[in-house]
């Protein structure tokens, strides 16, 4: 049987989707009668594009910039499809005013939902302006040229997009399924255009919601215990109040705020509330490792995949083994923001939230307004790869900001609050077993993940830190299990491999002893880490090259050719042996087996006094479907590699019984330049035409497990528990 | 009142004299470029340079410092006439995020300006205080280097 035909992946509810849906390249290509992208949300072409009498072109997306170059590419599309040039146009990005809600910024969506929806309502009003300009200037639409804001006609008369959008005035038309795509002139699409927000965060201008001044502004600090679980003792408030430049001391049940005119007085009061000391209500964090503790707790089975084939048999050679990670955090460079201002019984939060709406709905549970009274607006922060602090500051400002009615409060975390208090990447555990048949092929495999939740982004008051402190507080939310095919601690728990009598099986842990949310990648990174970690050790039991043996068990066209780019690239075949600590390692996933193809070749050393690991190249191939601005993509794969590198090899957040220990750099360190890779280089594998793949979090899981199998390769060990740290490597030597 | 001098221009500030200069110039004197990162002189976003060396701002109070010379990344161009450093970062589009970078321009300059001719070792060893998240660093390196040979130096390989 065929890969495609025999595969079925288990829901919850049980057998209900077929492999097709996780091959098809983008959700757009799912159902022809459905409009692409969130275009069949909001199918009105104003939701998404404007035109006014002057000219000006102003775009909507309700996707957010986070560093990771949206803006450019969203711009460069719509440029290329309305014949403009990017400066032509206005972007006007999430805000629960203006754009369409999309939903959450995450899972590497934005070009599928949002890059898709503007590409294909930008063909339709390139297709109704030509349209426009053919019934003025009297000519048949074939002959009409669009160029830089103008319609020209055969005989060189012309009419600007300003003319014909007064005169037709609405784009308030419903968007035609399967307009084509522009196919004359000059292209932006697959340029490298340059960054549209680079220029202000290079020269010190207004680029972050940590820079914005409001006429009247106060500055403002939240008051709370060290780290999640935490709280408070009672504090002498009325005496922090009598501080120097207190404003006020603004206390919502336990939700406690200083306002003051002058940062440096707000920061001085919090320290001085917090002298008072803290204490854990609840009940202890456990003694031993988060990853024995959630293997311990009760867990509810969710079937991940099922594909059929013979039983093992008995002659079969089998493999074991068990893979695990710690708790990651976010560790955002700068500590979360918001600045709030109510005015008329409503609110209006200006954050770097992933998703405006869903904390729109928050907020007005919170603040028990209707959301309409809500307005939230995003600006960029500091990078957050996840769910970090973003929604819960927006709730501090906001309720911080109540007490002083018509007054802006800008709210920023400090250090060790971002580190104290942001959900973390689960904890997790992944066994696998694998059987070989005598022709080197694996005839049987079983995945088992234990985790806590992935995703636990505010839905509600109680989703929001600040809801669990007020009087009386809002219900805990209950984190659920994402469902596949994306999954969270599932993702990526179903390999891509061609594999007969295959199971894979969630053990997802809803008591969840610390804060979680999502972490960049989710589960994906554990599980490629575990799974390509996993093919290396079966590749040597069948005495295959670990790229061949990929090769062998991977039907799928385009994750051959980014395996076969990596290894061409990185010269695979003619590599030195490894041993004596060097040695060379590959990975590949394609992410949640809907996105982006990646494949990572990598060579190491490593010295034997420190077991520090000298990473000296690294070459990656990706796959995003068609290439927006392909220099975009490669920042995005260079930073899952760098990045991964630091999660893979040095990071774990500490515990001990009472709280969380990580509580700044120096107790959660992270990777530094003097051991970055020595080289990176990433290929594009641009298919032009081809549907969007997303590309932020394609890297992690195959960077993880290249660097595990370089380590085995050069020492002859192998380190299934991260973090692969030097003294772990050294004790191997 | 404490007078400082940022970016050659002599200001009076109306601030508590223990306050960092990181707060001063972010909110007193509206300077985006220094961020608070960490209030603890681990990461690096709140570089600038004092007396040509790079300082963390969240730790120097300002009545520690003066009438030493402070610079800033606004001191080094604007987007329209960038510095030679950020000019470099542009090219290299060395930024992700971008939360970190003014610190690493600042950090780089600082280097560039004693020695435009470091080793890649050197250069990394220099850049080890400041931290990026996103993953940048490859970028910053490129752009470094890039920044070296435009002010007729170089970056020398070290065999890292």
């Amino acid at each position: 049987m065929s890969g495609v035909s025999r595969r079925a992946l288990l829901g919850a509810s049980g057998l209900v989707v077929s492999f097709a849906l996780t091959r098809s390249p983008a959700a757009q290509e799912v159902n022809a009668d459905r409009l692409p992208g969130d275009l069949d949300k909001y199918p009105f072409l104003d939701s998404w594009i404007r035109i006014d009498p002057d000219g000006r072109i102003t775009v909507f997306t309700g996707k957010a910039e986070l560093g990771q170059g949206l803006k450019t590419a969203l711009m460069q599309i719509a440029a290329d499809e309305l014949c403009v040039s990017p400066a032509a146009i206005d972007l006007v990005t999430a805000d629960t005013v203006r754009t369409p809600d999309e939903g959450v910024t995450a899972g590497s969506h934005s070009m599928q939902d949002s890059g898709t929806a503007i590409l294909n309502a930008s063909a339709n009003v390139r297709l109704l302006l030509t349209e426009a300009a053919a019934w003025r200037l009297v000519t048949s639409s074939d002959q009409i040229e669009l160029r830089d804001g103008t319609a020209y006609g055969p005989t060189g008369q012309s009419v600007t997009y300003g003319e014909l959008a007064a005169a037709y005035s609405s784009l308030h038309v419903a968007a035609k399924p399967g307009v084509p795509r522009r196919e004359k002139g000059l292209r932006l699409i697959g340029e490298n255009v340059p960054r549209v927000d680079i220029p202000a965060k290079l020269s010190g201008g207004a680029a972050y919601v940590q820079d914005m001044r409001l006429p009247g502004m106060l500055h403002a600090r939240v008051v709370r215990g060290p780290s999640d679980g935490t709280q408070l003792k009672a504090a002498d408030f009325e005496a922090a109040a009598r501080l120097p430049g207190i404003e006020k001391v603004v206390r919502v049940g336990r939700f406690t705020a200083v306002l003051a005119t002058k940062e440096w007085h707000a920061i001085k009061a919090m320290r001085h509330l917090q002298a008072a000391g803290w204490e854990r209500p609840g009940p202890a964090l456990p003694s031993e490792d988060l990853r024995r503790a959630i293997r311990g707790l009760p867990a509810r089975d969710v079937p991940i995949f099922r594909y059929a084939g013979l039983p093992t048999p008995s002659g079969a050679k089998t493999v074991r083994a068990t893979y695990s990670r710690p708790a990651l955090m976010h560790g955002s460079i700068g500590p979360s923001c918001a600045v709030a201002q109510w005015n008329d019984g409503g609110v209006t939060v200006w954050t770097h939230t992933q998703g405006v709406e869903p904390l729109r709905r928050s907020l007005a549970d919170l603040l028990r307004l209707s959301p309409d009274k809500v307005r939230c607006i995003h600006v960029e922060g500091s990078g957050c790869y996840g769910h970090n602090g973003a929604d819960d500051v927006a709730a501090d400002a906001a309720l911080a900001a109540r007490a002083v009615p018509g007054r802006p409060v800008r709210l920023q975390w400090m250090r060790e609050q971002e580190h104290g208090w942001e959900p973390l990447g689960s904890a997790m555990v992944v066994e696998l077993e694998g059987a070989l048949g005598n022709d080197g092929r694996i005839v049987g495999w079983r995945h088992e993940v234990w985790s806590n939740a992935h995703n636990g982004r505010p839905v509600s008051g109680g989703g929001l830190l600040a809801g669990l402190e007020v009087d009386p507080p809002f219900p805990a939310q209950m984190p659920k299990p994402i469902p596949m095919p994306e999954g969270g601690g599932d993702r990526n728990a179903n390999p891509l491999y061609a594999i007969p009598n295959a199971s894979g099986l969630y053990h997802f842990v809803e008591q969840a002893p610390v804060r979680v949310s999502a972490l960049r990648s989710l589960g994906a990174h554990m599980n490629v880490f575990a799974i390509e970690s996993f093919m290396d050790e079966l590749a040597q039991a069948a005495r295959s090259d670990p790229v061949d043996f990929r090769l062998v068990h991977l039907e799928d066209e385009r994750a051959r050719e980014a395996i076969q780019t990596a290894a061409n690239r990185f010269g695979w075949a003619r590599r030195t042996k490894g041993g004596d600590g060097r040695g060379c390692g590959f990975a590949f996933a394609r992410y949640k087996n809907l996105g982006a193809y990646c494949a990572i070749a990598l060579e190491i050393s490593i010295d034997r006094d420190s077991g520090a690991i000298d990473v000296r190249r690294v070459v990656a191939a990706v796959d995003s479907g068609e290439a927006i601005n392909p220099d975009g993509i490669r920042n995005q794969v260079e930073g899952a590699i760098v990045q991964s590198l630091s999660w893979t090899t040095r990071e774990a957040v500490g515990f001990d019984t009472p709280h969380r220990t990580s509580f700044d750099w120096s107790a959660y360190p992270i990777l530094r330049f003097p051991a970055v890779p020595a080289t990176v280089e990433v290929h594009v594998i641009d298919r032009s035409g081809a549907p969007f793949l997303g590309t932020g979090e394609a890297g992690q899981g195959p960077m993880g497990a290249a660097l595990a199998n370089a380590i085995a390769d050069a020492l002859g060990h192998r380190l299934r528990d991260m973090p692969l740290a030097p003294d772990r490597i050294k004790a191997m030597f | 009142m404490i007078t400082l001098t940022i970016n050659g221009a002599g200001h009076q500030i109306d601030a508590d004299p223990d306050t960092p200069l990181l707060y001063v110039l972010r909110d007193e004197l509206a300077l985006n470029g220094a961020k608070f990162g960490c209030g603890l002189g681990q990461c690096g976003a709140c570089t600038v340079l004092i007396d040509d060396k790079p300082a963390f701002s969240c730790l120097a109070p300002i009545a520690a410092l003066g009438n030493r010379k402070i610079r800033t990344i606004e001191g080094l161009g604007t987007s329209e006439k960038p510095g030679v450093v950020p000019e470099a970062f542009e090219t290299e589009q060395a930024a992700q995020c971008g939360y970190c970078i003014a610190g690493m321009i600042m950090r780089t300059q600082a280097l560039l300006e004693r020695n435009n001719r470091p080793t890649e070792a050197e250069l990394r060893q220099h850049l080890a205080p400041n931290l990026c998240r996103c993953g940048t660093h490859m970028r910053i390196l490129r752009a470094a280097r890039r920044a070296a040979a435009a002010m007729g130096g170089g970056v020398q390989e070290s065999g890292t």
